[in-house]
């Protein structure tokens, strides 16, 4: 097991779930992809099926109409998969704090989530610092 | 027979196949990235993909044909080594069956039955109007590569066996050297570009549009088999373009040896660029483009491959 986790450091997939944000940390993943910080060094790939997933990305507060479906996707997911939540609405709802419709508050009341990067929102640095921060708990 | 043996499993075969197949996979993502300005990927990265792919979980669906999903990808893999191997071993050691040509054409028409069997049992949307396209791009360069494929077994004297187009060549210069020679060569390379769905002829995985297209509900080892076959055809398809019009390949001298990989090497480049440099067309531009331009420019390549020109 030790050295699958070895290489599964080494290639990352990562698929983007968007919950209901406020489309702002969907626009810094997408920044995140561009050549101009080319993670594709890392072995870090965005795809676009989610049985190819082996990290889901999920931003956004998860309101009542999200939530059962970003389960279902998790269960979907080919094991063994890791989830990463972008921006502080994951984690306490940032500016929609008090929204009526708000169900995941944090994220991991839905699905178990391994990291949590907080940041309204977080740049890409910060990003690739989560995950290789989270495949550094690996052992 | 054990001689057949290690030819099928170790030597142009199913070893040397996936390493090399990689390890070519390692130089489309680099070229790809430079063009980008980008670094790209470290040498082992599509090692670690597939070995990473080999010890995930595979999902089964539920109300599939459990049959066709599990072995369409075991069944393009086979066929891929399978004609790795024909064409390998005509390249490294100038072996070959009687008709091994009409037997790759065959062969590497069941790659893309089998993708389209696969795609199709799953019950996706996505992956059905993949599996639609990569039908309708089957039968729009099937036509043009055949002919193209026609053009050296004309000119060798109607033979259809690839180590006599080869001893043809070496006596008398090679195919690519004639006008109907280059004309179906640069036609071939084409070809190739939509037989390995590569950028302008990428629409059956449209990765942006349908999401994966044909390999969507495929997880784990399944996948694995996918893009390792994919790779694959990387070794073959150039190499078959080099056998077939630019006097085959050799290890005799320094310097024939280093032609030898330059050759296949400035094909597998050329591919790249194209791809890096052209964007996704529709699949009716793609069928008019085949139907329309590439097969009559290659008919009238075998026209003067038949006049001797």
């Amino acid at each position: 097991m030790a050295f699958y986790n070895k290489i599964i450091k080494k290639s990352i997939w990562v698929f983007h779930v968007s919950a209901s944000p406020c489309n702002n940390c969907d626009i810094e993943i997408l920044d995140l992809i561009t050549p101009g910080y080319d993670v594709e060094r890392f072995g870090i790939k965005l795809i676009g099926s989610v049985r190819h997933a082996d990290v889901l990305l999920c931003t956004g507060i998860v309101n009542k109409k999200i939530a059962p479906r970003i389960k279902q996707l998790y269960e979907q997911a080919a094991k063994p998969i890791f989830v990463v939540g972008i921006g502080t609405c994951t984690i306490g709802g940032a500016t929609f704090k008090q929204s009526y419709n708000r169900e995941g508050a944090p994220l991991d009341k839905i699905i178990p989530v391994n990291a949590f990067i907080p940041g309204c929102p977080p740049k890409p640095e910060a990003m690739i610092d989560g995950i290789v921060k989270l495949l550094g708990t690996l052992k | 027979m054990l001689l057949k043996l290690f030819y099928l499993l170790i030597f142009p075969g199913f070893l040397f196949a996936t390493i090399f197949g990689l390890i070519v996979g390692w130089v489309e993502r680099k070229v790809s990235a430079r063009v980008q300005f980008r670094i790209g990927p470290p040498f082992f990265q599509n090692f670690f993909d597939v070995f990473k792919l080999l010890g995930k979980e595979v999902i089964l669906i539920k109300n599939s044909p459990f049959f066709i999903f599990v072995f369409a990808p075991i069944i393009a893999f086979a066929s891929v080594v399978v004609t790795t191997t024909l064409v390998g071993t005509v390249a490294f050691f100038n072996l070959g069956i009687g008709g091994d040509l009409l037997f790759i054409i065959y062969l590497m028409m069941i790659y893309s039955v089998a993708l389209i069997l696969g795609a199709s049992s799953t019950g996706n949307i996505y992956s059905s109007i993949g599996a639609g396209r990569e039908m309708k791009l089957l039968l729009s360069d099937e036509l043009a590569f055949i002919l193209v494929i026609l053009v050296p077994i004309i000119q060798s004297g109607y033979s259809i066996k690839l180590t006599e187009i080869v001893n043809y060549q070496s006596q008398n210069g090679m195919i690519i050297g004639s006008a109907s020679g280059i004309i179906a060569f640069v036609i071939g390379i084409i070809c190739l570009q939509a037989k390995m769905a590569m950028q302008p002829f990428d629409i059956a995985e449209a990765e942006t549009e349908i999401v994966d297209g044909t390999l969507i509900e495929y997880s784990g080892v399944l996948l694995a088999l996918w893009k390792i076959s994919h790779h694959i055809m990387y070794v073959f398809l150039p190499l078959l373009l080099v056998i077939l019009f630019w006097g085959g390949i050799s290890f005799a001298t320094v310097g024939a040896a280093l032609g030898s990989i330059g050759k296949y090497l400035l094909i597998v480049v050329v591919l790249i660029l194209i791809k890096n440099t052209n964007p996704r067309v529709r699949i009716n531009s793609a069928i008019g483009f085949f139907w329309k331009i590439a097969s009559p420019l290659a008919f009238i390549a075998m026209i003067l491959a038949i006049l001797g020109v």
